[in-house]
């Protein structure tokens, strides 16, 4: 997957914790950085969640965030992942306009040109979903653009570097022993 | 053992070794100041004026002692009084816990009285900060949270606690295990290859410098900075906040850098080939103009946070580790080398700033604050522990004040907080009773936290506050005088009468007005065991020279003019 080269991507793991993504920000805010996409979601441990966050390199140095992120005390780990061979997705959902015959051929042609498909669909209006690079995820936009986009959300870039490289941790959330029952939302911040 | 919240809070502190906390109580930190009833002949607590004053009293004692210091205050105004303390210690990267009571757990959410989100408030202020939401967590939190302050780069950390939570009780187990963050790292040694790059490049250099930073005291790598200057013959230059790393009275050691550096520093800045910068961060205030600072020099810098290297200055070779870690590692492989030709070009630079020093070529009439720094030196034989607050009177001291030892210089660098210097005072005395504590404050920043006077008096804490009142804004003044064609706008201030301002406190006071009283005012200051305040009335339109305007090149300085010369 070729990567814009004014764009790099960077992934960090982070506790799974109330107030973590405000921390995030925050950073950001402080240190002006310039962020295209931050996206956050969880992981295959319940408490470690993974942000995936784009910048664009004319604005600001991917690695200085990677340091200033490195220093938040929830985030467990940091990567450029653009640094190497990775794959990265753009989720769409693109609401049409499908209220005559005209666009709901326009939409079905269109689609058949792209891993897009039709999720749901109406007399006057119909889902796309498409989940690729991003250029794609552009492309279809422009191409949907002239039968008449209602309404549109995309999720922001979510990467993974490519082979064995894998970013993992294997933190185990303290529970003190006089409180097993106490849950895992320990600061609440 | 079964234990309130605010009683597990006493039972952490006195585990991290606590006997000095600062405060000021109310509704929502309430069970903690009964707990510190319970505890009061373990734990002393200090009753501030304004909770602005507790947390600069927890950073003076801090950076008087590197021990961890606690403020405590109430929820809402109480904990938002707090933030410009947390912010002075973020910049200045000092160890402070800060424990604010919260409202309790049901009310948060419901703007109850005297609510703030104080986590969310201090969230850029602080190095990390908590809200408690279950009390068994309550020790590991503090645990945690004394152990983020003190260690990496250091700085505050603020625990927030619920009313209620402070009432709640549990059998109280403290946890011995070793804090863990999986998150936080504490960067050690260099690796091979950074050392021999960086070595490569000292034995290369022959205009090389040192710019020391406060990181030298943090890591405790006073020995280590002398033994690699004097091992490679490299003059070292000091940040503000870096004064006392190298005595100044050391021949390697050539003064303070930046804005109002010594000029030597700033033309060898200049026109090094190499800078050795370890713990210091590049601040505007120490480069000027970031485009023609220092372009032929290739640079080392080691620091311990690695969000500093390459943030303001690219540097050759970036070394991510502990000071005395990395110098230790780096010394032995540094060959004996020595440069008189640069250090000669360095003596004429600094006999170029004695012929203009201010002090010795004064013939006016007037007390001037340079003098009255130089001479509190003089007469207290430069031993004492000074902290200063924000302005002229900041820079005369970093001037006219040699410091020989680590941690006697305690000011705020970073934040540039006026205010801070008459608390921090207070605060550095408790850490070290033993030393005699001067406050060297303007008589502006003076009056922004001069309520803790009646705090000096209730606890007897023997500082000696010498006033530097020329009845302005001095810097301000300064500033318009050049940049603003003398337009003085809201600088000249009418002040009050400080000597009866301190009778009302209780305090003997001494006005003194020119230059042959000052033996006798550091005599009258130490003849009283309380605090005691000097009023020296100075010249009211000194200036701080050399001066670096903000954003011009470094060795583009605004000099004092020799003695006959004309002001320009």
């Amino acid at each position: 997957m070729t990567h814009p080269a004014n764009k790099q991507t960077i992934v960090a793991l982070v506790e799974n914790k109330p107030g973590v993504l405000n921390r995030v920000a925050s950073l950001f805010r402080r240190r002006n950085f310039n962020v295209d996409s931050l996206t956050v979601g969880r992981t295959h441990r319940a408490h470690i969640s993974r942000m995936t966050i784009v910048v664009d390199t004319q604005k600001t140095d991917g690695r200085l965030i990677a340091a200033n992120l490195s220093k938040l005390i929830n985030v467990i780990d940091v990567q450029i992942v653009s640094e190497q061979p990775h794959v990265r997705r753009d989720l769409a959902l693109i609401k049409v306009r499908t209220d005559d015959v005209d666009s709901r051929n326009g939409v079905t042609e269109v689609c058949d040109r792209y891993p897009a498909r039709i999720v749901d669909i109406g007399p006057m209006v119909a889902i796309i979903e498409i989940t690729a690079d991003e250029d794609i995820v552009e492309s279809l936009i422009e191409d949907l653009r002239p039968i008449g986009i209602q309404e549109l959300v995309r999720t922001g870039i979510l990467a993974m570097g490519r082979g064995t490289r894998i970013l993992d941790s294997d933190y185990e959330p303290r529970v003190p022993a006089s409180s097993a029952n106490a849950g895992l939302e320990r600061y609440g911040v | 053992m079964l234990l309130s919240g605010a009683e597990i809070v006493m039972e952490c502190l006195l585990r991290e070794g606590v006997n000095v906390v600062f405060g000021y109580p109310g509704g929502a930190i309430l069970p903690v100041y009964d707990a510190l009833h319970k505890y009061r002949n373990q734990i002393h607590h200090v009753l501030v004026r304004h909770e602005q004053g507790a947390s600069h009293m927890a950073d003076g004692y801090s950076r008087a002692t590197g021990r961890v210091g606690v403020c405590i205050a109430t929820s809402g105004p109480g904990a938002t009084n707090l933030v410009t303390g947390l912010s002075t210690a973020m910049m200045d990267s000092s160890p402070i816990i800060a424990i604010t009571g919260q409202v309790p757990r049901a009310a948060i959410g419901t703007d109850a009285f005297q609510e703030t989100d104080v986590t969310g408030v201090t969230l850029p202020v602080t190095k990390h900060n908590y809200l408690v939401t279950d009390i068994h967590e309550l020790p590991y939190i503090i645990k945690e949270a004394f152990y983020i302050a003190r260690t990496g780069r250091p700085g505050p950390v603020l625990i927030d606690i619920p009313k209620d939570l402070q009432n709640e009780k549990i059998e109280f187990v403290y946890p011995e295990e070793d804090v863990y963050l999986p998150g936080y790292k504490i960067p050690t040694g260099a690796s091979e290859d950074d050392l021999a790059r960086a070595i490569e490049l000292i034995q290369q250099a022959k205009r090389p410098i040192i710019l020391a930073g406060h990181g030298i005291m943090m890591s405790a790598a006073g020995k280590e900075l002398r033994e690699l200057a004097e091992r490679a013959q490299i003059p070292v230059t000091l940040t503000l906040l870096g004064k006392g790393a190298m005595p100044e009275n050391h021949p390697l050691t050539v003064g303070m850098m930046g804005m109002h550096g010594a000029a030597a520093s700033n033309h060898a800045i200049q026109n090094a080939d190499l800078l050795i910068a370890l713990g210091m961060r590049f601040d505007d205030r120490v480069t000027g103009n970031l485009k023609t600072y220092a372009v032929n020099a290739k640079k080392i810098h080691v620091e311990i946070d690695p969000s500093e290297i390459n943030k303001n200055v690219k540097v050759d070779v970036g070394i991510n580790g502990d000071l005395r870690t990395v110098l230790t590692q780096l010394i032995p492989g540094v060959k004996p080398k020595t440069h008189p030709e640069w250090l000669n070009q360095i003596r004429d630079w600094q006999e170029d700033s004695s012929e203009r020093d201010i002090v010795s070529n004064y013939v006016g009439d007037k007390l001037l604050g340079a003098q009255v720094v130089n001479d509190l030196w003089r007469y207290t034989g430069g031993e004492s522990i000074t902290v200063t607050d924000v302005g002229q009177h900041q820079m005369l001291e970093a001037q006219y004040y040699p410091h020989q030892r680590p941690a006697t210089l305690i000011t705020s660098g970073g934040a540039g907080t006026m205010g801070f210097g008459l608390p921090a005072a207070i605060g550095a005395k408790f850490g070290r009773p033993e030393e005699e504590v001067w406050a060297i404050v303007g008589d502006g920043g003076f009056q922004m936290t001069l309520c803790e006077l009646a705090t000096a008096v209730q606890e007897n804490c023997k500082v000696n506050i010498a006033v530097l009142n020329n009845a302005f804004l001095g810097m301000v003044r300064q500033w318009q005088e050049i940049f603003y064609e003398e337009r003085y706008q809201s600088t000249p201030m009418v002040n009050p009468d400080f000597c009866k301002l301190a009778e009302a406190y209780g305090i003997p006071a001494m006005r003194v007005t020119s230059r042959d009283q000052m033996a006798e005012s550091v005599e009258f200051a130490r003849r009283h065991d309380g605090p005691v305040l000097i009023e020296y009335v100075i010249e009211k339109e000194e200036m701080v020279y050399p001066m670096v305007a903000a954003g011009a090149d470094l060795d583009n300085m605004i000099r004092r003019p020799k003695p006959g010369e004309v002001k320009a």
